[in-house]
């Protein structure tokens, strides 16, 4: 069992943390204190072109790991910025891992041959994932990644979230199921610019992780989660599928309606994606920097709430979070399970919600 | 006075005693005799107190091999089979050792030949291996209330949005009825295989002894063999299945040919596989026109050619001490599924020592080629299908769960039309009418008795391949392929586990 709660201004303004530190807060019955995170989406407008690196060192300023990931990040992109993250400890967060954050553009003369810019970051991410004592915890233009063990408010106190604007923001409450509550275990998982919360147990995990390394995707931090933001990395940015179908890989429908409905697109997509599939109970809110996306299992076994007011559009765990946030809604929804809710910003006066 | 000889070294290890009081000899009663096919019972004339000549059945002690037909056909119940160990217990010399030397110091002499799978005391590791289930944080899914999915499809695809995607074949469960040549088995049986596939939305293969002109309109439902005999081989024959399958090996006998006996080849046999009745039919060891992968891809594309690329193409091979590099050279040269026969895959005649000692577990090597295509980026260009010594729709799931897209039974098959396991496949005497062609043997197999037979274990096992999953909380059978975070090992050392890519229960 988890919480999650999300945020999105389709119309682009800029809110701070409290809104959502106060969301996720209500739902602590749903976590357990080993773990609370935040998404932040246009927290760094001045270095909006540039990866924001959030880097998460175990043990103090001295960690060996420190020099070693700087030194191999030095060699790869232009670091535009270098700088501790402020952390302001409290009687219940006393201390964390030591956390940095990079502002970076990879150095292109080091791209292999048909490799791209993303493709290039991912393989820096890995690397570092992959070295001891250290991890990313997040890698996107003009997003900000901040989570931690505990519990989400007090998390968002450590950080002192309240001192970020965004135009999207997704939390998480944690109560650790299958591995270790540890502050790299904690939610939202992010590669790029794709940020996940999830509230669920992905029991696929074996077949997807496993899928994933042949796409140079390697599955490091020990939960079950970050599958799916590499999941959503290789279908929408690499293969080029759309919201809708990269759902429909995830969740897919079942093979008799494809066989009933003659969608042969569909079942190209559920033969070829097969290990792909998300299976196990969970609800998500997948954030990229153009919108986000809500999904639930097919069998419906997490629950989540949408709501729309306005420009703005909600997503949680639970009602109350959304009416603590809009007392008044437009339009307030349970999504069907395997059903996705596609949101998205609305840049040019565009509609926002489908659903 | 002559020595009478004595024969020290026969080995009838069982024989049958009749209870005199039940049995209904005097009645004319001889159903005994007449099912046992390997002439262990003789019937012994007796004239009984009111001077009437009855006959009375007897045990020659020669040739019992256990099959308990007789016990089971014994309208009165009057037989019991006997086991007689032939020579003192020894941990050491076990009584098989014995038996075989004695055999072979006869003058039967020669090579061991035997039937079925290997019976080694290898580990079984599909015994090792345990599944997880669901407790408190994840519900499971009740497949009585819920859909929960075990279709699969077989055929190379593209491992991204717009590749191309090869012929595919469909399979409602992933269970497939392994090779087993008319000739080996009666046509009965292959009809009972293919109305039994049809019916449940699966696949049988001919194996190598062609494909009867009586069944090819089960053609949709059929996959064709092209081994080293190349025996039936026709154009008409590649298109006649909805795949193509070259055999290459057998977990049985990796590395040697196939020896259908002339006794076996009646009418029928000769015809489909275009051979004189009467002759022996020897698939060589090597296909003469495979002496390296590149002669594979040849054949392959042959193939490939000959069905105009509309049905996928395997090849199965015996699992042998190099698989994974084996199967990734196969993928590489073009096979859409490769189906890998473990150690103690089944046969209908193989050397005994072979049986015994060569190839590798099932469990093993499908795990290796699994980890090895994923290494080498090319698992989705393959299907792997898992065979060789799969007992129960668990171990089903579990090579599954270890890399396979689906597998196939074929000893089981056997087994669910009432074959006993005694291993005398090879002499085409089977007395179940399984694994001979015989006149008045054969047809004991009634084809709808023996089709409802195999409808009912595909249908069986698939119901508790959904319960499985159902208590994993997976309702798509696609989540479990690779899945080995959903098993853990139990009393299996590092080395072990490595090679599975799972953990040990507890960790």
């Amino acid at each position: 069992m988890c919480g999650i709660v999300g945020i999105i201004n389709t119309d682009g303004s800029l809110i701070d943390g409290d809104a959502i530190k106060e969301a996720i807060r209500i739902q602590n019955e749903r976590g357990n204190g080993l773990g609370g995170g935040f998404a932040v989406y246009g927290a760094y407008p001045e270095h909006r072109d540039k990866y924001a690196f959030h880097i998460m060192y175990e043990g103090d300023r001295t960690s060996p790991a420190i020099p070693r990931v700087e030194e191999f990040l030095r060699t790869r992109a232009n670091v535009y910025q270098s700088e501790q993250i402020p952390v302001y400890p409290n009687r219940r967060i006393p201390s964390g891992p030591h956390m940095k954050r990079y502002f970076l553009k990879p150095l292109e003369e080091f791209l292999a041959p048909e490799q791209t810019e993303e493709d290039y970051v991912i393989d820096i991410v890995m690397t570092i994932n992959a070295m001891e004592g250290v991890f990313v915890v997040s890698s996107g233009k003009n997003l900000g990644v901040f989570k931690g063990m505990g519990f989400p408010e007090d998390i968002g106190d450590y950080f002192r979230i309240e001192d970020y604007k965004g135009y999207m923001w997704t939390a998480h409450n944690r109560f650790p199921t299958n591995t270790q509550g540890w502050w790299g275990g904690a939610h939202p998982f992010t590669i790029l610019d794709k940020a996940v919360v999830h509230n669920g147990e992905i029991t696929s995990y074996g077949a997807n992780a496993r899928w994933l390394e042949m796409f140079g995707y390697y599955c490091l931090l020990r939960t079950d989660t970050e599958v799916i933001s590499y999941i959503y990395d290789k279908l929408s940015r690499r293969d080029g599928l759309g919201e809708e179908d990269a759902c429909s890989v995830m969740a897919p429908p079942l093979w008799d309606d494809i066989d009933r409905t003659g969608n042969e697109k569909m079942r190209y997509l559920r033969q070829i994606y097969g290990s792909s599939i998300v299976n196990g109970p969970f609800g998500i809110v997948l954030t990229h920097s153009d919108g986000a996306i809500v999904l639930n299992d097919r069998n419906k076994l997490r629950p989540v709430v949408c709501a729309q007011a306005g420009a703005t559009f909600f997503a949680s765990s639970e009602e109350c979070s959304i009416r603590l946030l809009s007392p008044e809604v437009d339009r307030i929804w349970s999504p069907r399970g395997g059903e996705p809710v596609i949101v998205h910003l609305d840049r040019e006066g565009a509609p926002g919600v489908t659903s | 006075m002559s020595v009478m000889k004595r024969n020290w070294n026969s080995i009838p290890e069982f024989y049958p005693r009749f209870d005199l009081e039940l049995c209904d000899y005097r009645n004319g009663c001889n159903e005994c005799a007449r099912e046992c096919t390997f002439g262990e019972i003789s019937l012994q004339p007796v004239k009984g107190d009111d001077g009437v000549l009855s006959y009375r059945p007897r045990a020659n002690h020669e040739a019992c091999n256990a099959c308990q037909r007789c016990v089971k056909m014994c309208p009165q119940k009057a037989i019991t089979i006997i086991h007689q160990p032939m020579h003192s217990s020894h941990h050491y010399w076990t009584a098989e050792q014995i038996g075989n030397i004695w055999r072979q110091a006869k003058s039967e002499g020669g090579v061991l030949l035997t039937g079925s799978g290997a019976t080694g005391p290898q580990r079984r590791y599909f015994d090792h291996i345990l599944f997880d289930a669901c407790q408190v944080t994840n519900p499971s899914i009740d497949p009585l209330r819920e859909p929960m999915e075990i279709r699969r499809y077989l055929g190379s695809k593209p491992d991204h949005y717009g590749g191309d995607m090869g012929p595919q074949l469909r399979l409602d469960v992933p269970i497939m009825f392994g090779a087993m040549s008319f000739g080996a088995l009666n046509l009965r049986v292959h009809e009972a295989e293919a109305i039994a596939t049809h019916a449940e939305g699966t696949f049988w293969n001919t194996g190598e002894g062609g494909f009867h002109e009586k069944l090819r309109g089960y053609g949709a439902n059929t996959i064709v063999q092209v081994a080293s005999g190349r025996f039936g081989v026709s154009e008409d024959y590649l298109k006649s299945a909805a795949a193509v399958e070259i055999k290459i090996g057998q977990g049985a006998k990796p590395g040697i040919g196939g020896h259908l006996p002339g006794e076996k080849v009646f009418e029928g046999v000769s015809r489909t596989r275009m051979i004189p009745e009467g002759s022996d039919a020897l698939s060589p060891a090597p296909h003469h026109d495979i002496y390296s992968i590149e002669d594979l891809r040849q054949l392959i594309f042959a193939i490939k050619e000959a069905t105009d690329y509309r049905v996928p193409v395997s090849v199965k091979i015996s699992a042998v001490h190099n698989v994974a590099p084996i199967v990734s050279g196969v993928a590489r040269a073009g096979a859409d599924i490769i189906a890998i026969d473990g150690f103690r895959g089944g046969t209908g005649a193989t050397p005994l020592q072979i049986r015994q000692n060569t190839g590798i577990p099932i469990e093993l090597a499908i795990s290796a080629a699994d980890m090895r295509l994923k290494e080498e980026g090319i698992r989705d260009r393959v299907s792997l299908v898992a065979s060789g010594g799969i007992q129960s729709s668990a171990d089903v799931l579990k090579a599954i769960c270890l890399g396979a897209d689906a597998v196939y039974v074929a000893t089981a098959v056997l087994i669910a039309l009432g074959c006993n396991m005694c291993q005398r496949c090879f002499t085409g005497m089977c007395p179940y009418g399984i694994t001979t062609n015989r006149p008045g043997l054969a047809e004991r197999i009634d084809v709808d008795e023996a089709a409802q037979a195999l409808k009912n274990l595909l249908s069986a096992w698939a119901e508790e391949i959904k319960e499985l999953m159902g208590s994993m909380g997976i309702s798509a059978i696609e989540a479990l392929r690779g899945n080995r975070d959903r098993l853990r090992g139990v009393a299996l050392n590092t080395e072990e586990l490595n090679i599975l890519g799972i953990r040990h229960a507890g960790a």
